[in-house]
């Protein structure tokens, strides 16, 4: 098990930084630029939203953040180490699917504590089924719940371990629209008690407004940091407040969408 | 008066054997016996000790073969399916061989192993590798980036990695490829024990032939094969309800 490294950042102050990073792919003998020049420094505990015109490269910097894949240029550090490749300190939380279909409910939070005590990885587990709001559902199979149970499901699981950073990629965006808008309101329930560093890519300009400390924009492809918003209102926030639609509408124009419809 | 499900079929096979008799009669002498000669053969094998003696004799040989080109096809099918370049080393020759129906192959088992059970378990072997090894090699590039790139992310070793997740992700549609290729045995073993043994079902039904035209055991034969068929079948099945391994059906 890895400590948890909170608080103990040498010197900067932040937990994630990503410089000048690039990535491009190689396709058929083309060449794709994915991202360019990300220089992004995010603190300790901080809830970072990314959004940006689709398949500009928001899941591109994700992966990127987790170790999935190397970067072209550029570096990712956390608390001062480079990221080289997966890692169970930053859990990266899918879309769709990410449970284990062939484990239990109990048996995908407790996927990564296998080297703990039988008594501890227990308690562990039934903090997290409480935590996500799953008792009663202990020893069911993903496919006996609901699209919304198993992505919260997914959170616990990659809490479980006790990560740094959680990478989250569009995790509600395979939800139905009320759905949704109930694991917002879950996840920043859990974010305020468990106060994780977050990355949280989605499409939905109100998701990031409701839940971001800071939202960032990305360009269309390559990607770069086009804009990053600071969402200065305190939690519960206001979803009609003049404060609210203000930032709302800032980054619909960032992203060059109209107001009227 | 509707009749219950299960009762259906049962009812469809009595009407089928009341006509195969009654078509047996108005036709003596005709080219099979009907069902109730064949009863009366089973019934003599029975008493004779004969039947279930050829059964273990043959389900020995396709539990053997199968077994053997399980352990030996499926690990070597997942690391050709996970380690690309070895799968494509490797597919010539697998497409070159697996065309090539087992029952070729009779006469080199003969020259290598003789008559005798080995020949037959060798065929079966033989019968069963392929099938298998592709079932394997493609579960492995059916199973969705999504739970590899989970299971990296826990940090596992690789072992744990294979029994963790590898193996679970691949179980569904291993199940399936087993159960056919269990079906396949079945069939080769019938078929070499016609020719390379003096026991089973397969010889069963060579020897009432050759001695003295018993068609009455010939045709009990075939029905004692097609009912184990369709128990392994069944048997193979209940394994796939399990439900840790059933859940692609269900995703």
């Amino acid at each position: 098990m890895p400590e948890d490294q909170a608080g103990s950042t040498p010197g900067n102050g932040y937990k994630l930084r990503a410089e000048q990073l690039g990535v491009i792919f190689a396709r058929d003998g083309n060449h794709i630029a994915a991202l360019e020049g990300i220089s992004l420094d995010i603190k300790d505990g901080e809830f970072i939203c990314v959004v940006g015109p689709s398949g500009c490269g928001k899941s591109t910097l994700l992966n990127a953040m987790g170790g999935f894949l190397s970067p072209t240029t550029g570096s990712v550090t956390i608390d001062g180490q480079p990221v080289t490749g997966p890692d169970r300190r930053r859990i990266l939380v899918f879309q769709e699917r990410g449970v284990f279909p062939w484990l239990t409910v109990e048996g995908n939070i407790g996927f990564g504590l296998s080297e703990l005590p039988r008594a501890e990885r227990e308690q562990r587990i039934a903090h997290y089924v409480q935590l996500v709001r799953l008792q009663g559902f202990e020893r069911a199979y993903p496919s006996d719940l609901s699209g919304g149970m198993r992505q919260r499901l997914q959170v616990a699981r990659a809490l479980a371990v006790n990560p740094d950073v959680l990478l989250l990629d569009e995790p509600f965006g395979a939800l139905d629209s009320i759905t949704r808008v109930i694991m917002r309101s879950e996840l920043l329930r859990i974010w305020q008690t468990e106060r994780r560093t977050i990355v949280f890519v989605t499409h939905d300009i109100d998701e990031a407004v409701q839940l971001a400390d800071r939202v960032v924009v990305l360009s269309s492809r390559p990607a770069r940091i086009q804009e990053i918003l600071t969402i200065d209102i305190p939690h519960p926030r206001h979803i009609s407040s003049p404060r609210y639609l203000e930032l709302r509408d800032e980054l619909l124009k960032q992203i060059g969408l109209a107001f009227e419809i | 008066m509707r009749l219950p499900v299960w009762l259906r079929p049962i009812l469809f096979i009595l009407v089928l054997l009341a006509a195969w008799e009654l078509a047996v009669r108005m036709h003596p002498g005709a080219l099979i016996p009907g069902p109730i000669a064949v009863a009366a053969g089973m019934l003599e094998l029975l008493q004779h000790g004969l039947l279930l003696k050829y059964v273990v004799a043959s389900l020995f040989r396709v539990t053997w073969g199968f077994v053997l080109a399980c352990v030996t096809a499926i690990p070597l099918g997942l690391a050709l399916g996970w380690y690309r370049r070895g799968e494509m080393a490797f597919n010539p020759l697998s497409q070159i061989f697996r065309p090539i129906s087992p029952l070729a192959w009779i006469p080199i088992a003969i020259l290598w192993f003789g008559v005798g059970d080995l020949s037959s378990i060798f065929l079966i072997f033989v019968g069963s590798f392929f099938p298998l090894l592709l079932t394997a090699m493609s579960a492995v590039h059916n199973i969705p980036d999504v739970y590899l790139n989970a299971g990296r992310n826990f940090g596992l070793s690789s072992s744990a990695f294979v029994a963790r997740v590898l193996y679970p992700a691949v179980m569904p549609q291993l199940l399936v490829g087993m159960r056919i290729t269990l079906g396949i045995s079945w069939l080769v073993v019938v078929a070499a024990e016609m020719i390379a043994v003096n026991s089973g079902l397969g010889f069963l039904i060579v020897d009432a032939r050759n001695a003295g035209n018993r068609y009455d055991l010939v045709v009990a034969g075939m029905v004692v094969i097609g009912v184990i068929g369709l128990l392994l079948d069944v048997a193979m099945r209940s394994l796939e309800q399990i439900k840790s391994f059933q859940w692609r059906s269900s995703e």
